[in-house]
């Protein structure tokens, strides 16, 4: 089968006297690495510099809070069921009175944990959500030397109440909105 | 008596100052070799090259010089301990020999007096540079046989046998210089190109001379003595912390050595057409002959990053069967040229 044009048959044929003298296949090449001398490098220097990610980049989930601050998630399981990786487990609970500034609805998750060693960033929980609850967003997941550090539990999903911790997901939002 | 104290006195002191100068730029303008061909590496491959020690990477051959230093010093339990402690030094020792016999400039006025630019203005100084760059295959020799590491061995082997293969080639286009200037001078090598450089008469003899000082440092393509690919390091295998150092520094101080002789001998020295050596006090002449130093380093950079590597045997045909027989050509044809011109 035939992929390309580029295909050369190989002639094992003598040199002729300009191919032995080498000298002109030196000054070809010498001109094509003096072309990339001047080119601009596609270098992106890391830590100093980010590539800008796409708008749908699925990286670390985000469970959102609303305007009051009140957390989405409801607890209903779709996301736990949506993961093909089985990645997420949550337990339920119901919210007691004096709770309702913390918890939006009846019920909500009082232990949301995701394996991230297990997701696989598909984005499927996000798609499953009924509430708006969850996101992925374009943070990236740090390291760490533990495995047990990766299983990732309220503290690290769970976005902040104050207006500086809340994470954007509008990109998302009108992605999904549109989609 | 006192005026003969006297005038050596100065004499030692205008000589002993010199020296170290000249100790301290070739130092300097190897270790910057290092970062500019790193620089030049990444430019020619589309990277950005070591960035981050200070602005540009400025400080990056410091960096790596405190690197060097910090390492562990390491040798091997069944090396000849002494000639191994010794070829690394004597490697750079022969490298930094060989910027004496340089005529760096005509005469710098500095503070009222005149300096020479020159070390030693030895009448056989062309001699002189190839006699220090064949006994530099013995720092190679020595250390890669010390190590004893087959590895090491095959890499002292070739660049043993390469090097003596490429000075047959290198002192036979020289002879054509020689022809041409009638002296083994360097200064009146260069004195004789201040109206036209050697390269116009020299074209093919320029070829050679630059296919063999690539092959003399051990550089791609020719870089048979290391071949990382095939003999992890070659000679300097088994070598580390300063003593590794000194290896790869004695070799970018024989590269700045090689473009400079380059320079001089096909390229006018410190002459440049519409520029006189004498302007700045004298100090324009080394400022040319730096720059087309520094151009020829480029140069064979450039070559390194752009040719892949000769296989062994090749590398031996391409030296015994042309580059010999091209060398006598174009001696054969100067002094045809000498006897015919009347030169």
């Amino acid at each position: 089968m035939q992929l390309t044009q580029r295909s050369k048959n190989v002639v094992n044929k003598e040199m002729t006297f300009m191919e032995r003298i080498y000298l002109p296949a030196i000054l070809k090449g010498l001109w094509t690495t003096l072309k990339h001398f001047f080119r601009k490098s596609n270098t992106v220097s890391y830590p100093k510099e980010n590539r800008p990610f796409a708008p749908v980049y699925r990286g670390w989930h985000v469970l959102k809070r609303d305007e009051q601050g009140r957390e989405n998630c409801t607890a209903c399981g779709l996301c736990a069921v949506a993961c093909p990786a089985e990645a997420i487990s949550m337990v339920a609970a119901e919210r007691e009175k004096g709770e309702e500034n913390l918890y939006r609805e009846e019920k909500y998750a009082a232990v949301y944990e995701i394996n991230m060693l297990r997701c696989i960033y598909c984005g499927l929980c996000e798609e499953a959500c009924p509430k708006e609850a969850i996101f992925l967003t374009d943070r990236i997941v740090p390291s760490d030397y533990v495995r047990q550090n990766f299983i990732f539990g309220k503290d690290m999903l769970v976005e902040g109440v104050e207006p500086d911790k809340r994470i954007d997901v509008s990109k998302r939002q009108k992605h999904k909105t549109e989609a | 008596m006192t005026a003969l104290l006297l005038f050596s006195l100065g004499f030692i002191i205008e000589k002993a100052t010199l020296i170290l100068v000249l100790f301290l730029v070739t130092l300097g303008v190897a270790a910057y070799a290092t970062y500019g061909e790193r620089k030049i590496a990444a430019f020619f491959q589309d990277r950005l090259g070591p960035s981050n020690a200070g602005p540009w990477g400025l400080l990056q051959p410091i960096a790596d010089g405190v690197k060097m230093f910090t390492k562990e010093d390491f040798i091997p339990n069944q090396s000849e301990r002494w000639i191994y402690i010794l070829a690394p030094g004597a490697f750079i020792f022969v490298a930094l020999m060989a910027s004496a016999v340089i005529p760096w400039g005509t005469t710098l006025t500095l503070g009222g007096l005149n300096w020479n630019l020159q070390v030693a203005d030895v009448n056989i100084g062309i001699l002189y540079v190839v006699g220090l760059a064949s006994l530099g295959v013995y720092g190679i020799m020595l250390g890669g046989w010390s190590s004893n590491n087959k590895f090491s061995l095959y890499g002292a082997i070739r660049a043993s046998s390469q090097m003596i293969s490429y000075e047959l080639a290198m002192g036979l286009s020289l002879i054509a210089i020689v022809m041409l200037s009638g002296s083994l001078s360097l200064r009146t090598i260069i004195e004789q190109q201040s109206d036209v450089w050697n390269i116009v008469y020299q074209p093919l003899g320029f070829i050679l001379f630059l296919t063999c000082s690539l092959a003399e440092c051990n550089r791609a393509p020719f870089d048979m003595a290391e071949c990382e690919t095939e003999l992890i390091g070659g000679y300097h295998t088994e070598y580390s912390s300063m003593k590794l150092g000194f290896f790869l520094f004695a070799e970018y101080i024989n590269m700045f050595i090689s473009c400079t002789v380059i320079s001089c001998l096909y390229f006018g020295g410190y002459y440049f057409p519409g520029l006189d050596p004498n302007w700045l006090g004298g100090l324009m002449g080394p400022i040319i002959l730096l720059s087309k130093s520094f151009f020829f380093i480029f140069v064979f950079m450039w070559i390194r990053w752009t040719l892949p590597r000769f296989r062994y045997d090749q590398l031996m045909h391409l030296g015994w069967k042309s580059l010999i027989p091209l060398a006598i050509l174009n001696m054969l044809l100067t002094g045809a040229g000498i006897l015919y011109f009347g030169k």
